[in-house]
């Protein structure tokens, strides 16, 4: 299978993210972070079916902390939904796939 | 109709599938919101048999899992919501769907206690944490503060001077239960204070970019309350059983563990077993936890003989 999350730096941030023409589910992660690691099939799951409706994006606070600091990020795995470049929900800690795409189909249709 | 379905995958659970797996039982494990439990929010496992030099929590229970997977165990990233155990075969829930079994056995472990206040809850990952490994990396020249006096707090306090500028343990009492080297350790670390016989009774903040801004602190002497801005509280004050959807079930303690029968790991419901710290409030530790969990294998693998 072919990698469908997007990895994000502080370079690419605002244009991937802040710019996207749809909604934007984003993964704040570190290689350290145990439960990170155990979200990772759920993400990866999410990035595959909603490929074509938004966009599945991973951080990684080790190469970017700037913008984990701008989100106001203290703690990991965080899931940050974007749209039209405003942050809509956020989920700390473990969390479902439901939970997740019932929060992404809100957005889409909204 | 599965044979044996184990719900928890630290330590006791997955040597509980292990055993099961190698005794063709086919073991059923339900993952639960945290794969691999308590260890992998740990960084150095130092004291697990066979791995001198230390091994890092997730991989050691990476390593637990695939060693089950390689008998035949499935594991599934799903939390169990109810039980029925009043009839036979048993019976699990997760979120409608319905799974039968002949066994079961517990390791839903412990998780980090919690002052109890409503602002705890609402700030938690957004300031307040009960895992300093996972989260001191957000606090790096911050003034932060850790709750407790026993060996994690110590332990927690020491290991985030990496990272913030200061730490304060606030503690309710005015001596430390914690080990004395561990107080050594913690005490004769200069970005280390203490703040005794004192309470964190409310917390200021909101979820998002501003997370949580100051705690009210109250003495326990005289009784006063006093405001203190801090970035970051830690929580190091214990665990509590995760027993809410068994005790309807099975009789437990006044403190919510499983109780087990004496050398065994039997519980008050024939056919259901309770390993790891589920049912251990005395030692605690992956191994003792693989211990108990193995024992369940073997009762369950008996149990299921006899039936």
């Amino acid at each position: 299978m072919s990698k469908l999350t997007i990895d994000v730096n502080e370079d690419n941030f605002e244009s991937i993210v802040i710019n996207a023409d749809r909604p934007v589910l984003v993964d704040f992660w570190a290689e350290w972070c145990g439960p990170c690691k155990m979200l990772t099939p759920t993400i990866e799951s999410i990035a595959e079916e909603y490929q074509d409706r938004s966009h599945t994006v991973k951080i990684n606070v080790d190469d970017a902390p700037a913008i984990a600091t701008k989100f106001g990020i203290r703690s990991i795995p965080t899931i940050l939904l974007f749209k039209d470049g405003k942050v809509e929900e956020q989920r700390v800690g473990a969390v479902s796939k439901e939970e997740l795409t019932s929060l992404l189909d809100k957005l889409i249709e909204g | 109709m599965n044979k044996v379905i184990i719900i928890g995958s630290g330590p006791a659970g997955l040597t509980a599938a292990i055993y099961a797996g190698r005794a063709n039982m086919s073991p059923l494990v339900f993952e639960g919101i945290q794969p691999g439990g308590q260890l992998t929010i740990t960084t150095d496992v130092e004291n697990y048999p066979g791995f001198p030099g230390g091994i890092l929590g997730p991989e050691l229970m990476d390593k637990f899992r695939k060693q089950a997977q390689e008998f035949g165990a499935t594991t599934l990233f799903e939390n169990v919501d109810r039980v029925d155990f009043s009839a036979r075969p048993f019976k699990i829930y997760v979120s409608e769907k319905e799974y039968k079994t002949e066994s079961i056995i517990i390791s839903t472990g412990a998780s980090a206690k919690l002052l109890g206040l409503e602002s705890e809850t609402k700030l938690m990952g957004f300031g307040v944490s009960a895992c300093a490994t996972c989260d001191g990396f957000f606090f790096k020249e911050k003034d932060i503060l850790v709750v407790g006096g026993g060996d994690s707090a110590m332990e927690e306090a020491t290991y985030l001077t990496k990272f913030a500028s200061s730490v304060t343990i606030v503690h309710r009492r005015d001596e430390f239960r914690a080990s004395k080297i561990m107080q050594e350790r913690a005490l004769g670390n200069p970005k280390i204070s203490v703040m005794w016989n004192s309470e964190i009774v409310e917390m200021h903040g909101s979820p998002g970019e501003r997370g949580l801004e100051s705690v009210d602190i109250k003495n326990l002497l005289s009784g006063d309350i006093a405001n203190q801005a801090t970035d970051g509280v830690f929580m190091a004050i214990g665990h509590n059983p995760n027993s809410s959807i068994f005790k309807d079930q099975l009789d437990l303690n006044d403190a919510g563990y499983i109780i087990t029968k004496a050398d065994s790991t039997s519980t008050s419901v024939e056919g259901v077993f309770a390993a790891g710290d589920i049912q251990d409030f005395t030692y605690k530790q992956a191994v003792t936890a693989a211990g108990t969990g193995c024992m369940a294998a073997i009762e369950a693998e008996r149990y299921l003989e006899g039936h």
